[in-house]
C-alpha cells in the first residue's frame, strides 16, 4: 500500500511536483503514466526518502519510509538500474545487498537465477552490462528481500520485447500473490497492458486517475469517412460535438464523436454518408489527453 | 549487441511478506561490515589497500639503500612509510563517500538505509578500521627492515619509538584520514575533494610557511591557524599544553565545523 497525499515540490521557481495524491493498494498493478519531466520520478524520489518534499506526504504500508527498520525487507525501489559502482561484479552488488538486509547468503544465487544472469555474466563487473543486463540485476536487487512494495521507474527500459514480456510476468505475478506494485512510464501502451490502475501525470500535475477500466471505457464514438463535409453538418444540426481524431489515410478523416455509436450511424445515414468505420472509441480520450500532455512538453522543450 | 540468456519463464521466488510486527532494525556493525566490504570490492579499492602494503615496503627498501647509517633507526623507517601512508588513507575516506554520488550507488545505498548519518557513521568506523589495521601491517614491516638494514650496514638496531609515539602516529593518520572523509562529505564529488586534499596537505603547508617566514605577525599566529603545523606535532609526538591547544583549535576550525556542515547538507541533499 502506497499512500501519497498533497506532495510538492519546488526548484527555485518551478514547480516540479504539485499537489499530488494517489494510493497504489496491495494486490494491484498501478501505473504511473507521463511524459518525460512530467514529475514521475521526482515523485518516487520523494517516496523513497531521497528527495525532501517541499510539502506533503507519502507513506509506504502506512509509515513513512524513513522509519521502516529495514526497509529493502518491506519495500524496495528500482529508480535506475545504471545507477551502480561501475567497477562491481553483478554478483558482488547483489551480495551487498543481501548482507545489509540480513538475508541468508542462498538468496543471491537464487535471484540470479530468476533474473536469468548466467555465473559467468554475474562475475563481470557492471560496466561492461548492456542495459538489458543491468535492468535485471536491479530486478533482483529489487526482489531479493522478498518485499511487498514494488517501487520501478521506466523498468522496460532497455530490455527486448522478451524481457518486457518477463517484466511483465513478473509484476502481475507479484501483485496477483498479494504486492503492491507502482510503475511510471512514459509510455501508453506499456501501462495499458499490465496496469490495473493508471495514474496519468502531466507538468507535475495529476491529470487523471482512476482504474484502467474506467479511464479507457467508451468516451465516445470513432467514426470515419471520407466525405467530412456532410457528416459535419449532419452531426452540427443534431447538436452533437466531436474533435478530429487524425487522418488514417489520404482523402479520409477520423472523428471522435461525443455521442454512442448507435446516434452516429443513424446521424450518417441520414446525412447519406458512407462510413469506412465505426467503433466505441475505447481509451481513445485517455490517448488524446496523453498526446496532448506529451505535444505540451515538446513544445516546451522546443522552445 | 549482447546477447541476453532467455530469462527463466517460471517464478518460484518467495511471495511477497505479509507480516505481523515490523523487522529488527539494522544494527550499525553491519553497515560498518558492508562499507567496509565496499571499500575492498572494486579494483580501484583493492589497489588503493594494496598500495599502502607496497608502498610500505618500497619505502623500508628505499630507506635500507639510500639513508645514510647514522639515520638507522626506527623512527625513520615508520616516517618514510607513514608519508605514502598519509596521502593514500585519505584517498580511501574521500572515495568511500564520494563514490555513492560519482558512481550513483547511493541510489541502492540510501534506499536500503534511509538514514544517511547511520551510513556515514558507518563509512567512518569502516576508513578507521582500515587505517587502524594498515599501520598494524605497516609498523612490523617497519621494524623488520629495522632489523634487516642494521644488520646489512652493520650498525646496531636503535629503538627509538616507544607506544606513545606509535599512538600518536595513529592518531596523526587518523585525523588526516578524517580529513579526507571531511572533504568528501562536503564536496560529495571524487575529484573535488581529491584535488582539495592535495591543496590542503601539499600546497597550503608550503605558501602559508613561506608566509610565516616573509611575515612576522604569522609566524607566531601560523601554529593556531594552519592545521598542517599543528598535525606536524602530532607525527613528532611529545606535545606540549599549548601544542594540544593549538591543535583542538585548528582542528575544530578546519575538520569538526565543515565536517558539520557538510554532514548537514548531505542529509538535506537530493540523492539523484
Amino acid at each position: 500500500m502506497i499512500t501519497v497525499e498533497g506532495l510538492t515540490k519546488t526548484y527555485g521557481p518551478t514547480l516540479a511536483v504539485d499537489d499530488v495524491t494517489f494510493t497504489a493498494s496491495p494486490g494491484r498493478v498501478t501505473g504511473f503514466l507521463g511524459p518525460n519531466g512530467a514529475g514521475k520520478s521526482t515523485s518516487m524520489r520523494i517516496l523513497v526518502g531521497l528527495t525532501r518534499p517541499t510539502s506533503g506526504t507519502a507513506t509506504v504500508l502506512g509509515h513513512r519510509f524513513t522509519d521502516l527498520p529495514n526497509p529493502g525487507l518491506e519495500v524496495r525501489v528500482l529508480l535506475d538500474a545504471s545507477a551502480q559502482h561501475a567497477g562491481r561484479t553483478g554478483r558482488e552488488i547483489l551480495t551487498l545487498s543481501q548482507q545489509m538486509m540480513g538475508l541468508p547468503p542462498g538468496r543471491v544465487e537464487e535471484m540470479l537465477d530468476l533474473v536469468g544472469l548466467t555465473p559467468t555474466e554475474s562475475g563481470r563487473r557492471v560496466r561492461e552490462y548492456s542495459l538489458g543486463m543491468r535492468q535485471r540485476l536491479g530486478v533482483a536487487t529489487a526482489l531479493i528481500g522478498a518485499p511487498e512494495v514494488l517501487i520501478l521507474d521506466e523498468p522496460a527500459n532497455g530490455l527486448d520485447p522478451g524481457g518486457i514480456r518477463w517484466m511483465r510476468d513478473l509484476l502481475r505475478g507479484h501483485a496477483d500473490r498479494g504486492g503492491t506494485v507502482l510503475l511510471s512510464s512514459h509510455l501508453l501502451h506499456e501501462i495499458e497492458v499490465i496496469a490495473d490502475d493508471i495514474v496519468v501525470i502531466g507538468h507535475g500535475r495529476i491529470v487523471a486517475r482512476g482504474t484502467k477500466a474506467d479511464l479507457l471505457a467508451g468516451t465516445g464514438t470513432l467514426v470515419q469517412t471520407r466525405n467530412r463535409g456532410p457528416l459535419v453538418a449532419g452531426l452540427d444540426a443534431a447538436g452533437v460535438t466531436f474533435t478530429d481524431h487524425g487522418t488514417p489515410y489520404a482523402g479520409a478523416v477520423t472523428l471522435r464523436v461525443d455521442a454512442d455509436p448507435e446516434l452516429v450511424g443513424r446521424l450518417a445515414h441520414q446525412a447519406d454518408v458512407a462510413l469506412l468505420g465505426l467503433r466505441p472509441a475505447d481509451g481513445a480520450g485517455l490517448e488524446e489527453m496523453f498526446l496532448d500532455l506529451t505535444a505540451d512538453t515538446q513544445r516546451e522543450s522546443a522552445a | 549487441m549482447s546477447t541476453i540468456a532467455p530469462p527463466h519463464q517460471t517464478f518460484p521466488t518467495t511471495p511477497p511478506r505479509l507480516r505481523h510486527g515490523s523487522p529488527a532494525r539494522i544494527p550499525l556493525s553491519r553497515i560498518t561490515r558492508v562499507e567496509l566490504r565496499k571499500s575492498l570490492d572494486t579494483r580501484a579499492g583493492f589497489w588503493l589497500l594494496a598500495s599502502i602494503g607496497i608502498a610500505s615496503v618500497l619505502a623500508t627498501g628505499a630507506v635500507i639503500a639510500f639513508a645514510p647509517t647514522d639515520q638507522f633507526t626506527y623512527s625513520t623507517f615508520t616516517l618514510a612509510i607513514g608519508f605514502p601512508m598519509s596521502v593514500i588513507l585519505p584517498m580511501v575516506a574521500i572515495l568511500s563517500v564520494t563514490a555513492e554520488w560519482s558512481q550513483r550507488s547511493g541510489l541502492t545505498t540510501f534506499t536500503l538505509v534511509p538514514h544517511r548519518t547511520r551510513i556515514l557513521l558507518g563509512k567512518a568506523v569502516a576508513t578507521v578500521t582500515i587505517a587502524v589495521v594498515s599501520m598494524l601491517v605497516a609498523f612490523p614491516v617497519g621494524a623488520v627492515g629495522n632489523v634487516i638494514g642494521s644488520a646489512i650496514h652493520g650498525v646496531p638496531t636503535v629503538w627509538d619509538l616507544g607506544v606513545v609515539d606509535v599512538l600518536y602516529m595513529v592518531a596523526g593518520n587518523t585525523l588526516l584520514l578524517m580529513v579526507g572523509f571531511m572533504l568528501g562529505v562536503l564536496l560529495r564529488s571524487s575529484t573535488a575533494a581529491l584535488v582539495a586534499y592535495l591543496l590542503y596537505a601539499f600546497v597550503a603547508p608550503t605558501l602559508l610557511t613561506f608566509l610565516a617566514i616573509n611575515q612576522a605577525w604569522f609566524a607566531d599566529l601560523q601554529p593556531w591557524v594552519d592545521p598542517n603545523v599543528s598535525q606536524d606535532a602530532l607525527f613528532r609526538g611529545g606535545l606540549s599544553g599549548e601544542q594540544w591547544a593549538q591543535l583542538a583549535v585548528t582542528t575544530l576550525v578546519w575538520l569538526v565545523v565543515p565536517l558539520a556542515v557538510g554532514v548537514r547538507a548531505l542529509v538535506r541533499s537530493e540523492v539523484k
